[in-house]
C-alpha cells in the first residue's frame, strides 16, 4: 500500500475539497437504540437542534419485553460530512446503546402510518371507498358523513392517498413518522 | 436477624449520608461549593465529618472553575456542590467551559422536593433541562436507593473516554429519605464504553506514513494531558525517535517540553510563524489529542492543503468534524503512542534523522523570523516583557499558571514556557473571562505548597474578583499578575483591526485602586509602573507568603502578534504592526469571530 491510496473512506484528501461536496444533500434513515429513561428523547432532539441538523421525521417506542429499551427512528438529511457527524454525535450520548444508519447498512423497509378522516357526500363518499380499496387502506371508523381510513406504506404512497382524499372533501390527518427495519433474517442485537 | 438483613440495615442511611459516603469512596478530598435551602441536608452531613474539606466559594460559577483548576492540576475529577435554582444556573458557564475543554467535573445540585417539581417552586429551575447541552451527561435522582449507583456512575462517565462535566440533580426530599448504600462496583457501564486501544493496523499505517514523510509534523493538544502524564513522556519519546517537529495547541501547552529543539511553539491564531507555516507546508500531519478547532485551522480551505492527515482521538465525533482526515484512529493518546513507539523501534529504527534535514532547514528559516520579538524601545512596560520576566523569575519553582481570557492569555501562552503537563490552566474552548482566579484557587487548594499564579488582565480579573475572599479565608497564597492596559485588550485589538479603531465600550472606565482592593480583602498589593522595577516587583510578589495582587501598568496600545486574521490561512499571518493594513481582513473575514 502506498501513502497515496491509504485512505479507505471517501473523504477528500485535503481540506480544499470539502467545499466542493458541501452542496450534495443526502437523506438518511437512522435507528437509535436507547435506554428507555426520562429525558433520553430530549437528549437526541436537543442534539439535532443544538448542532443545526435537520429532522425530517421521528418516531419512538419501547421495543423490549420489559420496556427498558426504546427504538428511535429518525429520518434526517445533510452532507456526507454532516451525516457522519450525526452518527458519531448520537453514538456518544451516554444512554445510547447503538446507532444504525440503515441507508448505509443496506436494504431496509420503511413504513409510515396515517389516519385520514374524510367528510364526503354522495358520489365522493363512494369514490373515497373505491380509492381506499385501491390503496389497501382500511376503514377504521365511519358515520353517515365520514370515514376514517387507516393507510400504511412508504411516504410517497401515503402522500398520494392523502392528496386524492383532499380532492373529495374536508380532511383531517394524523400521521406517524417513519419506522424502519433492515431486510433479511439478521436480528440486530441490543448491545 | 440474619446476616444479609443486618448488612442491608447497616447500609441503610439517609440520602445526604449516601452522597457523602459515595464521595469518600470515590476518593474525593475537596468539594467546592456554596450552600442554600435545597442542599442543607448535605451541608449538615459535611459538618459532621472530617474526610472531605469544603471550600466555600463566593459565586457558584467560581466553584466550577475552581474545580476545573483542581482537576487540571491533579488529573482527578473536581467536585462541586450548589443549591437549586440560581445556584444551579450560575454553574452553567463553568459547566460549558469544562465541556469544551474536556475537564472531569462532578456537579451536585440541590432541587426542590420531588412533589414540588414543575410547580415553579421557590428556587426551582429545570436543572437537567438547562444543563443537558452543557454537560457530558446529567441525572435527576428521584429515589434515595439510586443515589449511590448514580454517583458512582457519574464519576465513571466524567472521567472515562473524553472527560467532561456531569450534573446530578438531587431533590431535597431524596436527601432526607432513607436508601441503601452501594459500594462502587466494577460492573461495566451498559452503554458508555469508550474505545481505548487503537486499531493496530491503522497505527502501523500511521507510523509508515510518518516514516516515509519528507515534511512531517506532530500537532498535539489537550488530549495528551487528559490521557495522563505518561502520554506526555511517550509523545516526547516518539518525537525524539523520528526527530519530528512538534507544535502544541493552547490546551496542550506542557504536553511537550518547550525547551526541546523539536518544539515549534503554539500554533493557531496567535501561534508562532514557524508552527503555522510548518502546518501549512507539511506533507504528513499527525494530529493527536486535538480537534482542528477554528482558532487552529484558520480558513479551512487553505488549511494544510497538501498534507495527508492522521487524526488520533478518543472521541469519534472529533473525526472529520472540521477537517477531513485520511487516517482516523480512535483511541487513547497514551495507548496509541505506546504502539507507535513499539512499531517504530521494530521496523523503522534504521531510518536516519538526516532524512529531514531539508525540512528542518526550512523550518529554521521561519524560526529566524523571530516572530515573537517585540519592540523594547518604549517608555512603557511591554506586556510581553512582563510575562518573560515573570517566567524567568519563577521557572525554577515549577509554578502552576492559570489565565483569564484575552491578550494577556495569548502573551502568557507565547512567553511563558512549560516543560511538563498539568502546569497550565486556561479557558481555551469557551474563552471564559473570570476563569483564572477561581481556577488558581482550585489549583492552590490541591497544591498548597506550590507557587500558583493567575496571569490576568484588569477586565477579566473583575469578572470573578469576589474569589479573593475565598483565597483569604482558606489561606491560599495565590498570586494575581494583572497586566493592566486599561482596555479589554483583545476587544480593542479587533476594533483596531476591523472597526476603524472605534473603541466601542472596550475602555476600562473607573477601575478600582487595586492596591486598596487588595488591602480590603486582606491581600498584599504591589504595583509596577516602570520596566526598571519589574524584577523587584515580581520578586516581592513571589516572596510574600500570602495572596498578592501584582499590578503591572503596561503599554495600552500593544497588540498580540503574530496573528492569523479571521478568514485567512496559516500562510497569511500578520507578523506585527508593520503588516497592519486596511486590507488585513477581508469582508468575509470580518463576519467571523
Amino acid at each position: 500500500m502506498t501513502i497515496n491510496n491509504i485512505s479507505d473512506n471517501k473523504q477528500p484528501a485535503s481540506a480544499y475539497d470539502i467545499i466542493n461536496i458541501v452542496d450534495k444533500i443526502h437523506r438518511h434513515t437512522f435507528v437509535v437504540i436507547v435506554d428507555n429513561e426520562p429525558g433520553v428523547l430530549a437528549r437526541v432532539i436537543g442534539l439535532f437542534a443544538g448542532r443545526g441538523y435537520n429532522i425530517e421525521s421521528l418516531s419512538v417506542s419501547p421495543v423490549t419485553q420489559d420496556d427498558s429499551i426504546s427504538r428511535i427512528n429518525i429520518v434526517t438529511n445533510g452532507t456526507a460530512q454532516t451525516i457522519e457527524q450525526i452518527k458519531s454525535q448520537l453514538d456518544r450520548i451516554v444512554p445510547v446503546h447503538n446507532v444504525y444508519d440503515l441507508t448505509v447498512e443496506g436494504a431496509h423497509v420503511e413504513k409510515e402510518l396515517a389516519l385520514v378522516k374524510v367528510n364526503a357526500q354522495d358520489h365522493n363518499r363512494r369514490e373515497s371507498l373505491r380509492i381506499a380499496d385501491i390503496y389497501g387502506a382500511r376503514v377504521s371508523d365511519t358515520t353517515l358523513q365520514s370515514f376514517v381510513f387507516l393507510i400504511d406504506g412508504d411516504a410517497e404512497k401515503v402522500d398520494s392517498f392523502i392528496n386524492l382524499m383532499r380532492a373529495l372533501g374536508d380532511i383531517e390527518i394524523a400521521r406517524s413518522g417513519v419506522v424502519a427495519i433492515s431486510r433479511g433474517a439478521k436480528i440486530q442485537p441490543v448491545k | 436477624m440474619d446476616n444479609q438483613s443486618q448488612t442491608v440495615k447497616s447500609q441503610t442511611m439517609n440520602g445526604a449520608k449516601i452522597i457523602i459516603k459515595a464521595l469518600i469512596d470515590q476518593d474525593v478530598d475537596v468539594i467546592f461549593g456554596y450552600p442554600g435551602g435545597a442542599v442543607l441536608p448535605i451541608y449538615d452531613e459535611i459538618f459532621q465529618q472530617n474526610h472531605i474539606r469544603h471550600i466555600l466559594v463566593r459565586h457558584e460559577q467560581a466553584a466550577v472553575h475552581a474545580a476545573e483548576g483542581y482537576a487540571r492540576s491533579t488529573g482527578k475529577p473536581g467536585v462541586v456542590l450548589v443549591t437549586s435554582g440560581p445556584g444551579a444556573t450560575n454553574t452553567v458557564t463553568g459547566l460549558t467551559d469544562a465541556l469544551l475543554d474536556s475537564i472531569p467535573i462532578i456537579c451536585l445540585t440541590g432541587q426542590v422536593p420531588t412533589h414540588l417539581i414543575g410547580t415553579d417552586g421557590f428556587q426551582e429551575c429545570d436543572t437537567t433541562g438547562i444543563t443537558r447541552p452543557c454537560t457530558k451527561h446529567n441525572y435527576l435522582v428521584k429515589d434515595a436507593n439510586n443515589l449511590a449507583k448514580t454517583l458512582h456512575e457519574a464519576f465513571y462517565v466524567a472521567t472515562a473516554g473524553r472527560p467532561g462535566p456531569v450534573v446530578i440533580d438531587i431533590p431535597k426530599d431524596v436527601q432526607f429519605a432513607d436508601g441503601i448504600y452501594q459500594q462502587p462496583s466494577n460492573v461495566a457501564h451498559k452503554t458508555y464504553k469508550p474505545k481505548l486501544k487503537p486499531d493496530i493496523t491503522k497505527i502501523e499505517q500511521a507510523v509508515m506514513m510518518l516514516a516515509a514523510a519528507k515534511k512531517p509534523i506532530i500537532y498535539a493538544g489537550g488530549g495528551i494531558i487528559n490521557s495522563g502524564e505518561k502520554a506526555s513522556e511517550l509523545l516526547n519519546k516518539f518525537t525524539k525517535l523520528g526527530d519530528f517537529p512538534v507544535t502544541l495547541t493552547l490546551m496542550g501547552l506542557g504536553a511537550f517540553p518547550a525547551d526541546q529543539p523539536q518544539y515549534l511553539g503554539m500554533l493557531g491564531m496567535h501561534g508562532t510563524y514557524e508552527a503555522n507555516l510548518a502546518m501549512h507546508d507539511c506533507d504528513v500531519m499527525l494530529c493527536i489529542g486535538a480537534r482542528f478547532d477554528d482558532r487552529i485551522t484558520g480558513r479551512l480551505d487553505a488549511f494544510s492543503p497538501n498534507s495527508k492527515k492522521i487524526h488520533i482521538d478518543i472521541d469519534v465525533s472529533s473525526i472529520n468534524k472540521n477537517v477531513a482526515v485520511d487516517l482516523p484512529i480512535i483511541g487513547d493518546c497514551a495507548h496509541a503512542l505506546e504502539d507507535m513507539i513499539n512499531i517504530w523501534q521494530e521496523k523503522y529504527s534504521h531510518i536516519k534523522h538526516n532524512r529531514l534535514d531539508e525540512w528542518w532547514r526550512v523550518i529554521n528559516i521561519w524560526r529566524d523570523k523571530k516572530c515573537l520579538a517585540y519592540n523594547l524601545d518604549s517608555e512603557e512596560i511591554k506586556p510581553q516583557l512582563a510575562i518573560e520576566r515573570l517566567y524567568h523569575l519563577t521557572k525554577d519553582r515549577d509554578p502552576l499558571i492559570t489565565t483569564e481570557v484575552g491578550q494577556h492569555q495569548m502573551w502568557a501562552a507565547q512567553y511563558f514556557h512549560f516543560q511538563k503537563p498539568n502546569r497550565w490552566m486556561t479557558s481555551g474552548g469557551l474563552g471564559t473571562m473570570g476563569y483564572g482566579l477561581p481556577a488558581a484557587v482550585g489549583a492552590q487548594v490541591a497544591h498548597p505548597d506550590r507557587l500558583v499564579i493567575d496571569i490576568s488582565g484588569e477586565a477579566s480579573f473583575m469578572m470573578n474578583m469576589q474569589e479573593m475572599a475565598t483565597a483569604r479565608q482558606f489561606n491560599l497564597p495565590v498570586k494575581i499578575f494583572i497586566l493592566n492596559n486599561q482596555y479589554m485588550g483583545m476587544v480593542r485589538q479587533w476594533q483596531e483591526l476591523l472597526h476603524g479603531s472605534r473603541y466601542s465600550q472596550s475602555y476600562s472606565e473607573t477601575l478600582p485602586d487595586f492596591m486598596k482592593l487588595a488591602e480590603s480583602f486582606g491581600w498584599k498589593g504591589v504595583r509596577c509602573n516602570d520596566s526598571k522595577d519589574l524584577d523587584a516587583t515580581i520578586t516581592e510578589m513571589i516572596d510574600y507568603n500570602g495572596p498578592v495582587i501584582c499590578e503591572i501598568a503596561v503599554d495600552k496600545s500593544e497588540n498580540c502578534y503574530p496573528m492569523i486574521p479571521s478568514g485567512a490561512g496559516h500562510h497569511e499571518m500578520l507578523l506585527g504592526p508593520v503588516d497592519d493594513g486596511v486590507d488585513a481582513i477581508s469582508g468575509k473575514g470580518k463576519a467571523l469571530v
